[in-house]
């Protein structure tokens, strides 16, 4: 009896996660197959009503928009290069913290810690005046150094925890046959901790390609301008009358990777969250 | 005897050369880091500093007078910069609030279901993922009163009730995308919580005879308390900082705009550097003290959020 109400229980639940998470997706998805013309008159409702969907239309325009696909492109590219060196950076560093004793590592976790914390905001004004004067002011260097550094806390986290779960006996056991602190490294632990590396090179795209406020206040034209920015940005022909269901098109676009993602590495992705935010 | 006298002091210097070289090589894999993250916060912080105490606009960027305090008192003493504040306080402990017990309830959930994990796991981690500028749009749209579903589902709300007409209605459509985005974070890391409370524990408050609540009150919640707080610390700051949405929902309007939107608005779209640099330096203070009064007041375990 206790069972069964308690089974019933789980399911309602496991609805109404369901329901939680994915109804705005398939709202959105439902927007983007509404007719332009629609929009306009209004079309209130959750699905397109019979007659004004658009079928693959607004996909077709946004496709087409020559902004938006720069954007892709400036967000694909910016994004895997920030995950990229990030990663690597973080790698470094978090095997220093995970296995040496060194003077400094309090200082390297709080910096980390207070880097976590900082509200990016507050260096949107310092910043716009100093990659002006460097002359990287709207480029993808411009971007990709705040991402690298913003993303590099979660990444040391995650990998710090991970490599302490590795068994570094076999690191010893290589220094034993007279490899050097830096061969154990490279030989021994890389191949192990490259799950690991993995799901914080994941956690770092997420950041990148979610990122808004250096997107819109680090750049000005479609040189550099990412894809969260240029979706806020896109009004289309009459500004006074957003293009809802083109813009949902574009967003639901931009969403595929980071489904694509969530799809194939789910496991990696949770088991990173958990282990590099709270332990213990 | 000679030879027991010589490797005595020949071990011990080997052993702090040995230590030496790991303090050394520790320090060179961190220093990448540490220099990245420095150059592009600790240094442009200090130049914020410096600039706050000019009156320095880009439209005449020649003419930079030292100011002193003076952009701090125009901030401080300007009733938007605490109307903003407070705005954003609001947000912050509306938000963070709603997602702890919704976050928890998708935790017991998920803990405790067999059938379907992945599922799950892979449904909740879409709004994680997902571009907050993309839940921003989508949500200002389903609560459109032209094109949206929210008034029509809503049974005691006129079909052509405007949402952003006004604050109440603005700012609850604005932590309505932001609650919906981040309550899967905060539901993973109670999860990993919730997977540290002994199962052994629990059956024995069973047995003695704790109601559910009893056993969630004095056993679970007691035994997860790290992980809260965590999560709590980094959700709060993650919500004070709240910008993306209130920028692609309302940029500002009906008195919905935070301090970072604040901030933003005078340095990008008014080119005054000089108040901007203040109103920066008063954010990142602002921070510090949120976040000092989070740890003081809920005793969190900085070593935990620091993972020593």
């Amino acid at each position: 009896m206790n069972m069964t109400k308690n089974r019933v229980g789980i399911v309602i639940g496991c609805a109404l996660i369901l329901g939680w998470c994915l109804l705005p997706v398939a709202w959105i998805i439902s927007l983007s197959f509404k007719s332009q013309e629609a929009i306009t008159n209004g079309s209130p409702g959750f699905f397109p009503s019979s007659g004004t969907g658009a079928g693959w239309k607004n996909y077709e325009d946004v496709l087409k928009d020559d902004q938006f696909k720069h954007a892709i492109f400036n967000s694909i590219g910016i994004s895997l290069i920030s995950t990229v060196l990030s990663v690597i950076i973080a790698t470094l560093a978090a095997y220093a913290i995970a296995r040496l004793e060194f003077r400094g590592k309090r200082f390297v976790l709080t910096t980390a810690l207070v880097i976590a914390m900082f509200p990016v905001v507050s260096l949107v004004s310092p910043l716009f005046d100093m990659w002006r004067t460097f002359g990287i002011y709207d480029t993808w260097l411009g971007l990709i150094l705040p991402y690298m550094s913003f993303t590099l806390p979660l990444a040391i986290w995650t990998l710090s925890a991970f490599f302490r779960e590795i068994p570094w006996e076999m690191e010893q056991a290589a220094q034993v046959d007279g490899a050097t602190s830096w061969q154990a490294f490279r030989k021994v632990i890389v191949p192990l901790a490259a799950p690991g590396v993995f799901t914080a090179a994941i956690l770092t795209f997420f950041f990148a390609w979610n990122d808004f406020v250096f997107g819109i206040s680090l750049t000005s034209t479609e040189n550099a301008r990412p894809i969260p920015a240029a979706l806020s940005f896109f009004v289309g022909a009459d500004p006074f009358n957003r293009p809802a269901s083109l813009l949902a098109a574009g967003a639901v676009v931009a969403t595929i990777p980071i489904i694509v993602i969530v799809l194939f590495f789910q496991r990696k992705i949770v088991a990173g969250l958990t282990s590099g935010a709270v332990k213990g | 005897m000679t030879v027991q006298t010589a490797t005595a002091p020949g071990r011990v210097t080997e052993e702090s050369e040995r230590a030496k070289a790991e303090n050394t090589l520790g320090r060179q894999l961190v220093l990448p880091a540490i220099v990245l993250m420095m150059v592009v916060t600790a240094f442009p912080m200090l130049r914020a500093l410096y600039l706050s105490l000019f009156d320095y606009s880009l439209t005449a960027p020649d003419d930079r007078d030292f100011v002193g305090l003076s952009n701090y008192w125009t901030a401080l003493s300007d009733s938007l910069f605490w109307r903003d504040t407070a705005n954003t306080v609001m947000i912050m402990v509306v938000t963070v609030a709603v997602e702890l017990v919704i976050g928890f309830a998708f935790a017991m959930v998920m803990h405790r279901v067999i059938f379907a994990r992945g599922v799950i796991r892979t449904s909740i981690l879409i709004p994680y993922g997902i571009i907050t500028v993309v839940s921003g749009f989508a949500w200002q749209f389903a609560f459109s009163n032209s094109n949206g579903f929210v008034n029509g589902w809503l049974p005691f709300m006129g079909d052509d009730f405007n949402w952003f007409a006004q604050y109440d209605s603005s700012i609850i459509a604005i932590m309505a995308s932001e609650i919906w985005k981040t309550t899967p974070f905060m539901s993973l890391l109670l999860l990993a919580g919730l997977a540290n409370v002994s199962e052994d524990m629990l059956e024995a408050a069973k047995v003695d005879g704790a109601t559910w609540w009893q056993r969630l009150y004095k056993v679970i919640l007691p035994n997860m308390r790290a992980a809260i707080m965590v999560a709590v610390l980094f959700r709060a700051l993650d919500a004070y900082r709240i910008f993306d949405n209130i920028f692609v929902m309302t940029a500002g309007a009906n008195k919905t705009e935070s301090i970072s939107f604040l901030t933003y608005r005078q340095t990008v779209e008014q080119f005054q550097l000089g108040i901007g640099s203040a109103l920066s330096v008063l954010l990142f203070l602002s921070v510090l003290v949120v976040a000092f009064l989070i740890v003081k007041l809920f005793r969190v375990d900085l070593a935990q959020a620091r993972q020593e």
